[in-house]
């Protein structure tokens, strides 16, 4: 883990005690003045133990236009699930179980750890493909209808358009 | 009948439907990877929609059930991998219907192995 500077730390802090208090209000399903001044607490409490570890940005996350692009990347990604759910749906249901599974492998621009599980848990959702592993930049796929074994060519049926995405949130 | 039940009781029902095709995959495909795409897609489709619907039929618990959905979204995915990344390790190798195996299966450069029929020669 990389040591952070001061306003790092800070910008990490606020942005976690922000989501765990949305969490809190979401859980409390109140406004009530008791449960408010309680969450608050808590909530920086656990946002400051925490800090090092789970949160993935600075305050920057609420930039106008990372969070359109964040709300556009919900979109596609929802769509990809349902497509996904009637992908699996249309091999179940086929009698003669039309698969031609194997492992593919691409690899990515993402830095960040936490873009990269972002984008492997998208590829996990999304029509035929679960992911394996990933080692540094590499993403090893298993692919139930293996179109093609070229990284590059891999890359955009699977990875394309998630990808492009996340590199302006991230 | 209100109309937030008769939605709720729709977004049910299509949960339900979800969950049982992941079942029948899970029951028809033949190895372990293809199982667990067949599992993961369909529970967590399945799983939102279903607490989505509870929400629905109990507004009450709305925001409960889209804290579920999110942590539903976040941990199925990851489990699933887990579990791949753990079979391949323990051994258990993909099937691979194509007749070039060696390509077919790029996960083997991290975890050398040899096939069946390489072992049998």
């Amino acid at each position: 883990m990389k040591n952070l500077t001061f306003s790092e730390k800070l910008g990490r802090f606020t942005v976690s005690w922000i989501f765990l208090m949305l969490v809190w209000i979401a859980f409390t399903s109140t406004f009530a003045s008791q449960e408010l001044i309680v969450g608050v607490f808590t909530t920086m409490v656990i946002a400051l133990l925490s800090v090092r570890l789970f949160t993935c940005c600075t305050i920057s996350i609420f930039n106008p236009v990372k969070v359109f692009w964040m709300i556009w990347y919900l979109i596609i990604f929802l769509k990809a699930l349902v497509e996904s759910n009637f992908d699996v749906a249309r091999r179940v249901l086929t009698p003669s179980l039309p698969i031609n599974p194997g492992i593919v492998k691409f690899k990515t621009k993402l830095q960040t750890h936490y873009s990269k599980m972002v984008l492997a848990n998208s590829i996990t959702l999304t029509p035929g493909t679960l992911t394996v592993d990933v080692v540094g930049d590499t993403f090893y796929i298993h692919w139930i209808d293996v179109k093609t074994t070229d990284p590059e060519k891999a890359f955009t049926d699977i990875a394309g358009q998630f990808e492009n995405i996340l590199l302006k949130i991230f | 009948m209100s109309i937030l039940e008769i939605i709720g009781g729709i977004l049910i029902l299509i949960g339900s439907a979800f969950l049982f095709l992941g079942a029948l995959g899970i029951f028809r495909m033949p190895d372990v990877y293809n199982r667990l795409q067949a599992g993961t897609k369909a529970t967590t489709l399945g799983g939102m929609s279903l607490v989505l619907g509870v929400g629905f039929l109990e507004p009450s618990w709305m925001l409960k059930s889209l804290i579920i959905i999110i942590f539903i979204a976040y941990s199925n995915p990851i489990s699933s991998h887990a579990l791949a990344r753990a079979m391949y390790r323990r051994g258990h190798y993909p099937l691979i219907k194509d007749k070039d195996k060696e390509k077919m299966d790029a996960y083997r450069e991290v975890v050398p192995h040899k096939t069946k029929e390489e072992e049998k020669s």
